[in-house]
């Protein structure tokens, strides 16, 4: 396969509003057709960028290239991209159907081509039946739909996606979370989406962006970001992580009570330094065999189901905060757990990663 | 945004600031304005004579405003008790008639209260035989005229915070022991002393600068400030007293909105703890 | 945000105090409505005097009619109502966006807008009258037409900033994201959600125009050219009254209470959140 095209290059793009800094010397690539998901928590900057891809701001500093055109000054109206906004944006006076064709309109397109195009959104986001219903008589999850038939039906170069499950409730969330897949396939458009919710962006992106306090972190595939976190800050934002502070020596971390954490050393750190090191809950395993890089005793403080899983609290010397593992279900099964049980928890080099603290 | 606040600028701030300038000013020989500094304008608020007409109009006013607020309130509270689905309906015939042109409002008191008037023949049908009683250009009739004028306010504004009130907040009064009476008292009258605040401050303001209603019920023997400064302009043309007159009525009126702040702002805090209440 | 469950309405209370609180609405709507009741009655009344009722006649009406000082009165009404109304609408909608769209409520500007509606008629009108007086400007119906727009503005002002403060400014972003200009956008989006509180604040500015006295009183300026309908029922019920006034009170309470039921309509029929 050819390497993917680059479709917008945000090139050490800056915003400030006053005396605070909302985006600082951002720059990212976004390929085309690609499914980008830009994740921080609230106030990390992240709707800032995507309010300045849309144009509704314009950045103090740097540039916003579109197939290689800087977009930055450009009005929201006069760029091939579209935003669905978080709270959908919906005309109040208008039925679906005008909701959808509006922005076709401003293109003045022929009518009958409008019709065509609406018609066929209209089929592809299941909306038929609500063609001529008010936006005040839909429902949650209708609502949302028509917000991207709108945005979608314009055949944007870029669709931006503001927290765009936001206002759903967590179980109508999982099913939209896999129809943005489907549609984002079937368009073949690039989308963009804003979210704080880690687990989103790990089930729908193609690459992600983790920003916090408006600079870039990390910016890879959801896999790359799960299992090599850039700093200690990704590595505790995604998923679930169990941390052990000490020092850093060659072969890994001396732990505050004396025990050795075995693992690789990045190259950013040196022996002596202060470090953190850090193991999945889904890494460690109960019982371990003697051979086990990693090796500590604990008591078992809590134990919760999560249907295929056995999640346990595990209070240990090596952190004030008790171990957090998981174990699966049928692995419980074979060998019974109980609160109050001192057990003994194992884990490989390989899957302890290194942070400066 | 510009145009409308330059219409505000040009012939509000301006002509008001022209009017305070004004009271600074005497009085031509023979009226007009002569263009010299001096405060006995304001002097003359104090004279015995006019202060006596201040003092007056405040009485008329507040009496007004009394009654107004009883009434008002009563109502309100029997709208915010009313099943809700009548209560816009019930609100809206309250109000309507305060849209109705403010002269034919006056004008129906003078059918109702003249010598051969309603009322008078009311009184005979039951079998009254003697002179006609004289209800019309008395105090009484001006205090009539302002009450049924300003009561649909005052009904709007107190229903504003009755149908806002938690039920639970009466009947958690009662259930710790308190009768109707006390809880009336210390619960639901502080919750709603904003309403009553702001409808009193509104039927004081508009009464005590009324000329039409003491010109026409009072028959000109009622003299309040608003015909004071009606004659300074119109008859005597004594245009900087007149003006020295409309401040110490915008002063008045600060007054009476400042006392009203205050009175809100004590009761807004058990107001928020009120709402909050339903909110958790 | 406001209590879910029905508040302890008559039904749950006990019947003497329900019937009390319907005795006091009773008293208070008779209070309200019978002086109007009576004054619509009179002027259907043949012999025109309260003392007696001689019969069902609209002749008041008919001799209003020929009265050609009313006839002129109503049409300065009109006119002047008619374009304080339009003005104030405009300016009084744009400043409600402008106010809005910013978020800045200043307090200076606050008090600003307010003013008009709290300042004693009496003040406002003595104070225009000196501004036009030193001016030299020939008084007139422009000169209460520039008066009547000063209140009604703030009036509309504050009707559409009511509307506005539960209206989502993301829809007018959208717009502007599907392609539309700032003023096709304000044509099909802004304008059309808020257009019910625009009416409903152009019907309140009528109402208060047709209705407002002391104002038009004080800055109509000498001559009879310019008086208005409230200027002309003044005179009426002071010098002599006439039952032809009983008449046009009635039609005049009818104009604005219609003006006025319509208004309500219209804010309510808000479309969408």
């Amino acid at each position: 396969m050819s390497e993917p095209r680059t479709l917008l290059q945000i090139d050490h793009v800056s915003k400030n509003f006053g005396r605070v800094t909302a985006v600082d010397g951002i720059s990212l690539d976004i390929r085309e057709n690609e499914f980008f998901a830009l994740l921080g928590p609230s106030g990390c900057g992240k709707t800032t960028l995507l309010r300045m891809l849309a144009g509704f701001e314009t950045p103090n500093d740097g540039r916003i290239l579109l197939d290689g055109r800087d977009i930055a000054r450009t009005p929201p109206n006069k760029r091939p991209v579209n935003l669905m906004f978080q709270s959908y944006a919906l005309f109040p006076h208008m039925s679906v159907r005008a909701n959808v064709s509006y922005g076709l309109e401003m293109e003045r397109l022929p009518a009958a081509e409008i019709r065509e195009r609406v018609d066929a959104i209209l089929a592809t986001t299941e909306l038929v039946p609500f063609a001529d219903r008010k936006p005040e008589q839909l429902s949650g999850g209708q609502k949302q739909r028509v917000a991207l038939a709108r945005a979608l039906v314009k055949r944007p170069r870029l669709l931006l996606l503001d927290e765009p499950l936001g206002a759903l409730d967590k179980k109508l969330r999982g099913a939209m979370q896999l129809e943005l897949k489907r549609l984002q396939h079937e368009v073949g458009i690039t989308f963009v989406i804003v979210t704080h919710d880690q687990e989103e962006s790990l089930v729908m992106a193609d690459r992600m962006a983790v920003l916090k306090d408006g600079k870039l972190l990390q910016c890879d595939t959801p896999h790359a970001v799960y299992e090599y976190p850039a700093d200690r800050f990704v590595a505790d934002f995604i998923g679930v992580m169990n941390f052990v502070p000490g020092k850093a020596t060659a072969d890994g971390v001396l732990a505050a009570n004396g025990a050795r954490i075995a693992g690789k050393l990045p190259a950013t750190l040196s022996p002596g330094a202060t470090a953190v090191a850090s193991v999945r809950p889904e890494r460690i395993r109960l019982f371990p065999k003697a051979q086990t890089a990693n090796r500590i005793s604990g008591t078992v403080e809590a134990l919760a189901y999560q249907g295929l899983d056995l999640q346990l609290h595990v209070r240990t010397p090596l952190s004030p905060k008790p171990f957090l593992v998981r174990v699966t279900a049928d692995a419980a099964d074979r060998r019974p757990v109980s609160a109050g049980d001192t057990i003994e928890l194992g884990w490989d080099a390989a899957d302890v990663r290194i942070f400066k603290d | 945004m510009a145009p409308a606040l330059a219409w505000l600028t040009a012939l509000m701030v301006v002509p008001c600031a022209l009017v305070l300038a004004l009271a600074f000013f005497r009085r031509g020989t023979y009226g007009g304005i002569e263009y010299t500094f001096t405060l006995e304008n304001f002097g003359l608020v104090f004279d015995p004579l006019y202060a006596g007409i201040f003092l007056n109009s405040a009485r008329i006013a507040g009496t007004a405003t009394l009654i107004a607020v009883i009434i008002g309130y009563a109502a309100a509270y029997a709208i915010a008790a009313a099943p809700r689905r009548l209560q816009p309906v019930l609100l809206f015939f309250a109000v309507l008639p305060f849209w109705s042109n403010y002269l034919i409002r006056t004008y129906a008191w003078i059918v109702l209260l003249n010598r051969e008037g309603l009322v008078t023949q009311l009184l005979r049908w039951f079998g009254y035989t003697g002179e006609p009683p004289s209800m019309l250009y008395t105090e009484g009739a001006v205090i009539a005229g302002l009450v049924y004028n300003y009561l649909p306010f005052v009904i709007l504004a107190c229903y504003a915070p009755l149908s806002r009130l938690n039920p639970e907040l009466a009947e958690a009064s009662r259930d710790l022991g308190a009768s109707v009476v006390t809880t009336f008292r210390r619960v639901i009258l502080p919750l709603t002393v904003p309403g009553i605040a702001a409808g009193a401050v509104f039927v004081f303001v508009l009464s005590i600068g009324n000329f039409v209603t003491p010109a026409l019920l009072g028959g000109g023997r009622f003299q309040m400030i608003g015909n004071l400064v009606y004659d300074q302009f119109l008859t005597a043309n004594d245009w900087p007293f007149g003006a020295a007159l409309a401040m110490a009525l915008i002063a008045i009126m600060l007054l009476v909105l400042m006392a009203q702040a205050i009175a809100t702002d004590r009761a807004s805090g058990h107001a928020a703890e009120a709402r909050s209440n339903v909110d958790g | 945000m406001l209590p879910k469950r029905e508040a302890t309405s008559m039904a749950e209370r006990s019947p003497a105090t329900r019937r009390a609180l319907w005795l006091v609405l009773s008293l208070v709507f008779a209070f309200l409505y019978i002086p109007i009741a009576v004054l619509v009655a009179l002027s259907f009344n043949e012999g025109g005097l309260p003392t007696a009722w001689s019969g069902f006649s609209l002749k008041w009406y008919v001799s209003l009619t020929g009265n050609s000082e009313i006839l002129s009165a109503a049409l300065n009404t009109l006119i002047v109502a008619l374009i304080s109304t339009a003005i104030a609408t405009l300016l009084g909608t744009l400043l409600a966006i402008g106010i809005e769209m910013r978020r800045q409520y200043g307090k200076g500007l606050e008090a600003l807008i307010f003013a008009p509606m709290i300042i004693p008629d009496i003040v406002l009108a003595i104070a225009l009258l000196s501004f036009f007086s030193m001016l030299n400007l020939t008084m007139g119906l422009h000169t209460i037409i520039l008066a009547h727009v000063v209140f009604n503005l703030a009036f509309v002002c504050s009707v559409v900033r009511a509307r506005l403060k539960s209206f989502d400014w993301s829809i007018v972003e959208a717009s502007a994201d599907l392609g539309a200009s700032a003023l096709t956008t304000f044509r099909r989006v802004t304008l059309p959600v808020i257009l019910p509180a625009v009416i409903a604040g152009a019907l309140l500015a009528f109402t208060l125009s047709v209705d407002e006295f002391i104002i038009a009183f004080f800055t109509a300026g000498a001559g009879r050219a310019s008086t208005t309908l409230p200027m002309q029922i003044y005179a009426m019920i002071r010098f002599g009254i006439t039952p032809e006034i009983n008449a046009l009170a009635t039609i005049v309470m009818a104009v604005s209470i219609t003006a006025l039921t319509l208004s309500q309509r219209f804010n309510r029929g808000i479309i969408g959140q």
